[in-house]
């Protein structure tokens, strides 16, 4: 059974049905140990520093975005861990995954056209294509 | 010491060097594309480009940011330029190096955090528009091959990314499209017009000025202004950098790098420069994290033009005119739209303002200044509200005061008692407020005398321990505070 799972969340309402579909997975064994990953985007850190109203801020309002995961896990009595990534945020997961072996990957679909997914490009396909793991896209 | 010298230079050697390496390709354009801004030769910003990079890469507090001549202080240096000349250009970088010195010394650099985000949004702005206005002279009324040139330009930079990664679009469409130019021989201005390129390392020597006091006035006002653009988005680079790598950089020692380099870049015929946060944002994402990255990308770009300087000078303007559209564009915060609708009305206001003032007298410092002073007296209107309500009880009247109680806010404190009273108890409540000032006191003293001319006893109550302190100092009535004030 799947063992170490990790939920990738970007704070979206995507990133939680991925998270109701990671806490159904996780109930099925108690051993069960799951990682929410969530990376801080280079390209929005410009974006994000301008308008933040200093550092504590920034990082309460990103602490905020995983907050309705957190909870839901908390209310299943799931333990879960959160780290913070850096980077661009397919190939940041991707190598994170690589690194740390998992058993499972589970991540919301953005659901872009085809239009959307060639200016701004798939997260979740590229993770598909490039992850030594099963992966689960939740849409 | 030596341990952690060895972390910031050495820990990261390979990615710093080929992130450096990007770089310098990405400063090429942009140090040529500034000097021509501030209306002098291409080699005071390559020069300026190379020796504030390679000094900063040593004395600077933010390991992995790129600093170089830059767009907000060549906007800055236009009218000294035009009217005094190259010389005082340099003075004036030396003495903007010694007054950011200063600021670091004295920890002035900290207060920058004040600088409220509607200032900075509008910072970030009006320079990404002063540049393309910059821009905008060069092109209009050109040829039609020229504005080919531009959009062509534009295409390649925009569309290019997506298929090449590793080389820099910028530098293709520089070498492909120069590369047109020469072979098909097209007439177009290119940046040899406007200066040329001397293919050396830089000299020491001092700027020829009179050293007297009639120079210092003169160029007092530029360096002034230019000390501070430069440690404003030097610092707000350094915060981007530190977001983008989960990392702390000492600001203070940020400043005094900043003065550092601009003092020795004036001694050697370089313009005064700041961090860029476009460039540290390439920096970064080319894997760029250690000091070294920041040396070899000063190094790497004097050697590219001490190799290739008489390639450089054929670079057509309309393709360095497209590089510093994408450079504005990138630099534009395009959320300030949302910003607008969704912040509060007073802070869009400012922002505005910044803006405006900005574009309109051509001068960042000043519209950041007014859109400092101008969100200090909204802050202050906004906190001088002061709520007061009154009621009976058992006859007696209660007056709750909510709200910060000084300078700004006496008048309305005063104004709300009605001392037509005669003969009653009076209760004033201070337990949701604070009292600041002695004009804070004042009134309260007013408030109290006035109630007594009439007969009546005033009781304060629910003043906090400091507000309590600094009544008992200041109040010409003795024992105020105490439980009951008779008359």
């Amino acid at each position: 059974m799947y063992e170490k799972l990790l939920l990738a969340v970007d704070g979206s309402e995507n990133s939680l049905r991925a998270a109701n579909e990671a806490v159904k997975i996780a109930s099925l064994n108690h051993q069960c140990q799951i990682e929410i990953v969530y990376v801080v985007d280079y390209s929005k850190s410009k974006n994000d520093i301008l308008h933040a109203q200093g550092k504590e801020e920034l990082e309460f309002s990103r602490r905020k975005k995983l907050t309705p995961v957190e909870e839901l896990f908390s209310s299943k009595n799931i333990t879960y861990k959160v780290s913070i990534l850096r980077g661009e945020p397919g190939p940041t997961i991707i190598t994170y995954v690589n690194a740390n072996g998992y058993d499972l990957v589970i991540i919301g679909s953005r659901g872009l056209n085809s239009l959307q997914e060639m200016v701004l490009g798939s997260v979740s396909h590229k993770i598909v294509k490039r992850v030594n793991c099963p992966v689960l896209i939740v849409k | 010491m030596l341990e952690r010298m060895k972390k910031e230079w050495f820990s990261n050697v390979r990615a710093d060097i080929l992130a450096g390496a990007v770089v310098a390709l990405a400063l090429i354009p942009e140090a040529i594309a500034f000097s021509i801004i501030a209306g002098v030769d291409p080699m005071v910003g390559l020069y300026a480009s190379f020796i504030i990079a390679v000094t900063i890469s040593f004395v600077g507090g933010r390991p992995g940011m790129i600093s170089a001549a830059t767009g907000a202080m060549a906007l800055l240096m236009v009218p000294l330029v035009k009217e005094h000349g190259l010389d005082y250009l340099l003075a004036a970088t030396i003495l903007t190096g010694i007054i950011q010195i200063l600021f670091g010394v004295f920890k002035i650099a900290k207060l920058m955090k004040f600088i409220p985000r509607a200032v900075m949004i509008g910072f970030v702005n009006s320079l990404a528009i002063l540049v393309f206005m910059a821009q905008v002279p060069h092109i209009l009324g050109e040829s039609m091959v020229t504005y080919l040139f531009v959009l062509i330009t534009l295409v390649i930079v925009y569309m290019l990314p997506r298929f090449v990664k590793t080389i820099p679009a910028p530098l293709i469409a520089i070498i492909a499209l120069t590369a047109v130019t020469l072979y098909a021989g097209i007439d177009m201005k290119v940046v040899g017009d406007l200066g040329g390129i001397t293919r050396s390392l830089p000299d020491f020597f001092i700027p020829n000025v009179p050293f007297n006091l009639e120079m210092l006035a003169i160029i007092f006002p530029y360096s002034i202004a230019l000390a501070i653009v430069g440690l404003m988005e030097s610092l707000l680079t350094a915060s981007i950098v530190d977001d983008m790598t989960g990392t702390d950089s000492n600001k203070n020692k940020e400043s005094k790098g900043q003065g550092m380099a601009n003092i020795i870049t004036g001694f050697f015929g370089g313009m005064a420069g700041c961090a860029m946060i476009g460039q540290s944002v390439i920096n970064v994402k080319s894997g760029g994290r250690g000091r070294l990255s920041t040396f070899v990308a000063g190094l790497f770009l004097i050697l590219l033009i001490i190799i290739f300087g008489n390639l450089v000078v054929q670079i057509p303007m309309p393709v360095l005119v497209g590089i510093m559209i994408m450079v504005c564009i990138g630099t534009f915060d395009w959320s300030s739209f949302t910003y607008l609708r969704k912040a509060p009305r007073t802070d869009a206001f400012v922002m505005l303002a910044t803006v405006i003032i900005v574009v309109a007298t051509h001068d960042l410092s000043k519209g950041v200044i007014a859109g400092v002073i101008l969100s200090t007296i909204f802050f202050v209107a906004k906190i001088a509200k002061i709520n007061i309500t009154e009621k009976v009880i058992n006859s007696n009247i209660h007056f709750d005061i909510e709200g910060q109680l000084f300078f700004a806010s006496v008048e309305d404190f005063i104004d709300a008692f009605d001392f037509t009273v005669i003969e009653k108890n009076i209760v004033i409540n201070f337990s949701e407020s604070h009292i600041w000032d002695d004009s804070a006191v004042g009134a309260i003293d007013k408030v109290i005398m006035k109630y007594r001319e009439n007969n009546n006893s005033v009781m304060i109550e629910g003043l906090d321990s400091t507000s309590k302190k600094l009544v008992e100092k200041l109040t010409i009535y003795p024992a105020l505070t105490g439980s009951k004030t008779s008359t």
